[in-house]
């Protein structure tokens, strides 16, 4: 029989396994990291076998296999770059050593952060999340109110924007979802600042930049304001909201599928309730009125891809006179009628192979009817002699087109190449009526074209730079300019690293003084910035010193009685320093930031006789913000002080016989500061299923009442001046907001664990 | 001839569950110090066994399960003792067991404890920093842990992880110890009347739910 043969084979292949088990070949040796440390807790091991180990706290690693000939070695630990080598079991040495290289990630590599502020919940190294926009207290739920407690920004109250380091509203532009905005706020007021037109609930992220930004934005000397829009709403949901101010309502449609939604909200404004319980300096025939619509829907083309469409409409009258400066028993009259219609369409897909594409296109229609005149003791409009320029029309058409598109491709580690095109199309037609009668017409049609490119590189998870180059060329201006930009930043530490920026950044001009005599420059200003920053958990430092350079800015002249551009060669400079604190360890459930900044700044634009300090620059501005949540009682109480010391205020006017503008008269304003608080109290909050939410608002801006002077005007000779102050001293905000179908108790834990 | 066939065939057998064997002792030794393994580097060491393991088998989602799982917990146990993890120290931790348990996914779909892993995942990035991670990852480690349940009303790991949710989280936040109670007993009980299908099938999670109920007698 073969029985006893088999039995023969199996004896000898266990016996053949028992010598190869007494075979076992021992490897062993060490592992180190790039900076040739030990490295503890890496899996050596040989592929496709079981046999390995862990190195121990020395880097050492020993084990045996029974495994021959050519294998290959892996080695991997957590944070590092796999390493595999093949090795021969047979002529080992007897000692091996590896070293791991550190694998290049989005938490260890340090971010280019200089000049930029980020608010969002999903990145690292923001400074707010988005909900810190609604709650903090003096904003009053406005995302320029939030952003204006961070350092760069000046608390200017006469008039609308950001004006960041030095530089004017007009040099602030702001994105949704990468393209331009062009009436980000309310149609202008003379010496009321506007709010912003869009809900902060609109927004995901933040990014506020007062430098230094990226080559994929231009057209602002100064700063950007990037906001990102949500994607699809977590659930279908309505919301209606009641206060003092009006009324509004929405409903948010979220398919079964979760792959598109839909979306559509109204709002009327009406501040007669306000305004006849606080009293403001003027008086009102047309109480403001805004009716405000929305619309969106978001579409998810695939796993990766979606569409997004958001569409704004608003309408909004006021009219209100208040005591001529320029003549006794005279009242200056101004009324304004606004229109505005927005639309946005973006797309974003991943390509594959790390590809990214991000495309969008807005269209902006906005209409002002302006009339101002002056007004006798019997309400009556008058034409009074020598002030027949008081009394005028204004109806401006503005359409704008914007587009834009960005390409991005993923390189090694975190590296990434992005480059694209911009297409700015505007056409402003404002038609002026002299008191005569007489009509002038205006058209300022501009095409900007824009080429960008930039690159993130990352060397090292300490080292990092962003290298990008943006060209643009102005129909207007019929010139072309090249903008580099690079930041580089540097890992000082675990959690603290520092930055550089440089960049040039190029500027229309304002199109309110054109056409002009002269051939014009693009605007130019150039920025340095140089940062350290410091994040560990809950607390965050940033300093940042800055020096900035103009230009090529709009002189402006005079001839037949009207101001008009004359060259671009106006100039200037700003330099300063800006810091920023935010704690939310110290005190247990308390949130506090602190902003600072320091700006020294000159510029010689416009009918400036000499290079002065602007009137829109404060020498020293401060905000601290404190955040409370008190979970027993379901209540937050916010708190903001701001400061900034006085600001410059000048009497320019033409002097006929010296044939140039002069400076008649000037001074400082106080100090100016405003505490202000607000409370709410989230009555369903933590309620299992609640399918209703309540939000119950009580805010109270200058809760001190104190007097705040934001600069001073003149008569047309000269001879008076006056303050110029808040409509208001305090305001009072209450307001009751409902959403169904939504539990919100997630984001107020989110905001305030 | 047929002899010759039959002989290769047990042959073959019979390596194939050497093979077998060999796969099962390796894996016992090493799941039954899943429950007992309480450090970092200890279950960090565990993890790379379960890894070496799986990367040779590549058809077994148990080793890349457990590889997982050890690395998950191995992040947990970085915040104890009174100290906080990072997210620096956690995220990767997270990335690790997140690739393992994607692997282990493809190879065993619609599986109750892979998606009890998949939750506790979620919970290791929120750990880091809850207060601005709570909105993205809250929900995600919610879904993961109904979907769980869903798949295995049985699964008493389910229970242990819904409890320890409301054990830690403060009462104004929706936690509550008694609440927690209640589902570490359900999940006592569905440890009693569960029977793993095999040594190295899921049955880990009895003693600490016990320990979690001595916390809250």
């Amino acid at each position: 029989m073969c029985f006893t043969n088999r039995m023969r084979l199996i004896i000898t292949i266990t016996f053949l396994s028992f010598l190869t088990a007494a075979n076992a070949q021992p490897i062993s040796g060490k592992i180190l990291d790039s900076r040739a440390l030990p490295l503890a807790g890496a899996s050596v091991s040989l592929k496709d076998s079981y046999d390995g180990t862990t190195t121990d706290s020395a880097g050492r690693f020993s084990f045996t296999t029974t495994e021959k000939g050519d294998q290959v070695l892996m080695v991997s630990a957590i944070g590092y770059r796999t390493l595999e080598q093949k090795i021969n079991i047979t002529a080992l040495p007897s000692e091996l050593s590896f070293s791991l290289k550190e694998a290049i990630t989005e938490l260890k590599a340090v971010v280019i952060s200089a000049g930029s502020f980020e608010a969002s919940d999903r990145k690292k190294a923001t400074v707010l999340s988005s909900l810190d926009m609604l709650t903090t207290a003096g904003a009053n739920a406005d995302v320029i109110g939030a952003v204006k407690t961070l350092p760069g920004a000046q608390q200017v109250g006469e008039s609308e924007g950001l004006f960041v380091r030095g530089g004017t509203a007009a040099e602030t532009k702001t994105f949704i979802d990468g393209t331009l905005v062009n009436n980000f706020f309310y149609s202008s007021v003379p010496n009321v600042a506007q709010r912003g037109r869009f809900s902060p609930w609109l927004f995901k992220g933040t990014v506020f930049s007062t430098g230094g930004y990226s080559a994929l934005y231009g057209g602002a000397l100064s700063s950007a304001l990037i906001l990102e829009s949500i994607d699809l709403p977590d659930q279908s949901s309505a919301n209606f909201g009641v206060s003092v101010l009006g009324v509004s309502g929405g409903y948010q449609h979220l398919a079964k599928n979760k792959k598109s939604s839909f979306g559509f909200s109204y709002g009327y404004t009406n501040l007669l309730l306000a305004f006849k319980a606080i009293k403001q300096k003027q008086t009102f025939s047309t109480v403001p009125v805004y009716h405000t619509g929305d619309a969106n829907f978001r579409i998810k083309t695939s796993a990766t891809g979606i569409i997004k469409y958001y569409g704004y409409f608003s309408a909004n009258k006021l009219a209100f006179t208040e005591p001529s400066i320029d003549t006794l028993g005279y009242d200056d009259a101004f009324k304004l009628a606004n229109a505005n219609m927005y639309h946005n369409l973006t797309f974003r897909e991943n390509l594959g192979t790390g590809w990214k594409l991000n495309a969008g296109a807005s269209f902006t229609l906005n209409s002002d009817d302006i009339d101002s005149y002056l007004q006798n003791s019997s309400h009556q409009k008058a034409i009074v002699g020598a002030l027949e320029w008081k009394n005028f029309t204004l109806k401006s058409r503005s359409h704008y087109a914007n587009a834009k598109i960005v390409v991005e491709k993923k390189l090694a580690g975190l590296s990434a190449l992005r480059f694209g095109s911009e297409y700015n199309y505007s056409t402003e037609l404002p038609v002026y009526t002299s008191s005569s009668g007489a009509q002038y017409r205006q058209q300022v049609r501009e095409h900007l074209n824009a080429l960008f490119a930039e690159t993130d590189i990352y060397v090292t998870n300490a080292i990092a730079a962003k290298i990008g180059t943006r060209v643009e060329h102005s129909s207007t201006l019929q010139k072309a300019n090249i903008a580099p930009r690079i930041s580089l930043a540097y890992s000082l530490g675990k959690n603290s690293q520092a930055s550089l920026a440089y960049g040039t950044f190029y500027q229309n001009h304002e199109t309110r003084y054109l056409p002009a005599a002269a051939e014009l420059q693009f605007a130019k200003a150039t920025h340095y910035i140089a940062q350290y920053q410091k994040i560990e958990n809950n607390q965050t430092l940033r300093a940042e010193v800055f020096y900035k350079k103009y230009n090529n800015l709009l002189k402006t002249g005079y001839s037949t009685g009207r101001e008009g551009a004359l060259n671009s060669n106006g100039y200037g400079a700003a330099k300063g320093v800006d810091l920023f604190w935010r704690d939310k360890k110290t005190i247990p459930n308390l949130d506090y930031w602190v902003s600072y900044s320091y700006l020294d700044t000159r510029r010689n634009f416009l009918n400036y006789p000499a290079a002065i300090r602007p009137p829109f620059a404060a020498k020293h501005t401060g905000s601290i913000v404190v955040k409370k949540f008190l979970t027993s009682r379901k209540t937050g109480i916010n708190a903001s002080y701001t400061y900034a010391t006085g600001r410059p205020y000048y009497n320019i006017r033409y002097d006929n016989a010296g044939s140039k503008f002069t400076i008649y008269d000037q001074g400082k304003t106080k100090n100016f500061s405003s505490l202000s608080l607000s409370v709410n109290y989230l009555p369903n909050l933590f309620q299992k299923g609640a399918k209703k939410f309540t939000v119950l608002v009580f805010s109270v801006s200058n809760v001190l009442n104190t007097d705040q002077v934001y600069g001073y005007r003149y008569s047309y000779n000269g001879f008076r001046k006056e303050a110029i102050v808040p409509p208001s001293k305090m305001f009072v905000f209450m307001g009751a907001f409902f959403s169904f179908g939504v539990d919100r108790s997630q984001d107020v834990i989110n905001s305030n664990l | 001839m047929k002899k010759v066939l039959l002989i290769a065939g047990a042959f073959l057998t019979l390596a194939a569950s050497a093979q077998n064997d060999k796969y099962l002792k390796a894996m016992e030794e090493k799941v039954a110090a899943v429950d007992s393994t309480r450090s970092f580097e200890g279950l960090q060491v565990l993890a790379n066994g379960f890894e070496r393991i799986a990367d040779a088998e590549k058809t077994q989602w148990l080793p890349f399960y457990y590889a997982a799982l050890a690395n998950v917990n191995s992040g947990f146990f970085l915040s104890t003792g009174g100290k906080t993890a990072t997210v620096q120290q956690l995220d990767p931790i997270a990335d690790k067991a997140e690739a393992l348990i994607t692997k282990a996914e493809t190879l065993s779909k619609d599986n109750s404890e892979i998606w009890a892993v998949k939750k506790m995942i979620a919970t290791l990035r929120m750990m880091g920093d809850p207060m601005t991670r709570y909105m993205q990852y809250g929900p995600i480690a919610q879904q993961a842990l109904e979907t769980a349940r869903k798949l295995n009303p049985a699964n008493p790991r389910v229970d242990l992880l819904a409890g320890q949710d409301k054990f830690y989280t403060p009462e104004q936040f929706g936690g509550s110890k008694a609440e927690a109670k209640k589902l570490f007993e359900d999940a006592l009980k569905k440890f009693d009347a569960a029977s793993a299908a095999s040594a190295i099938d899921p049955s880990w999670g009895r003693a600490t739910t016990q320990y979690f109920l001595s916390q809250v007698k």
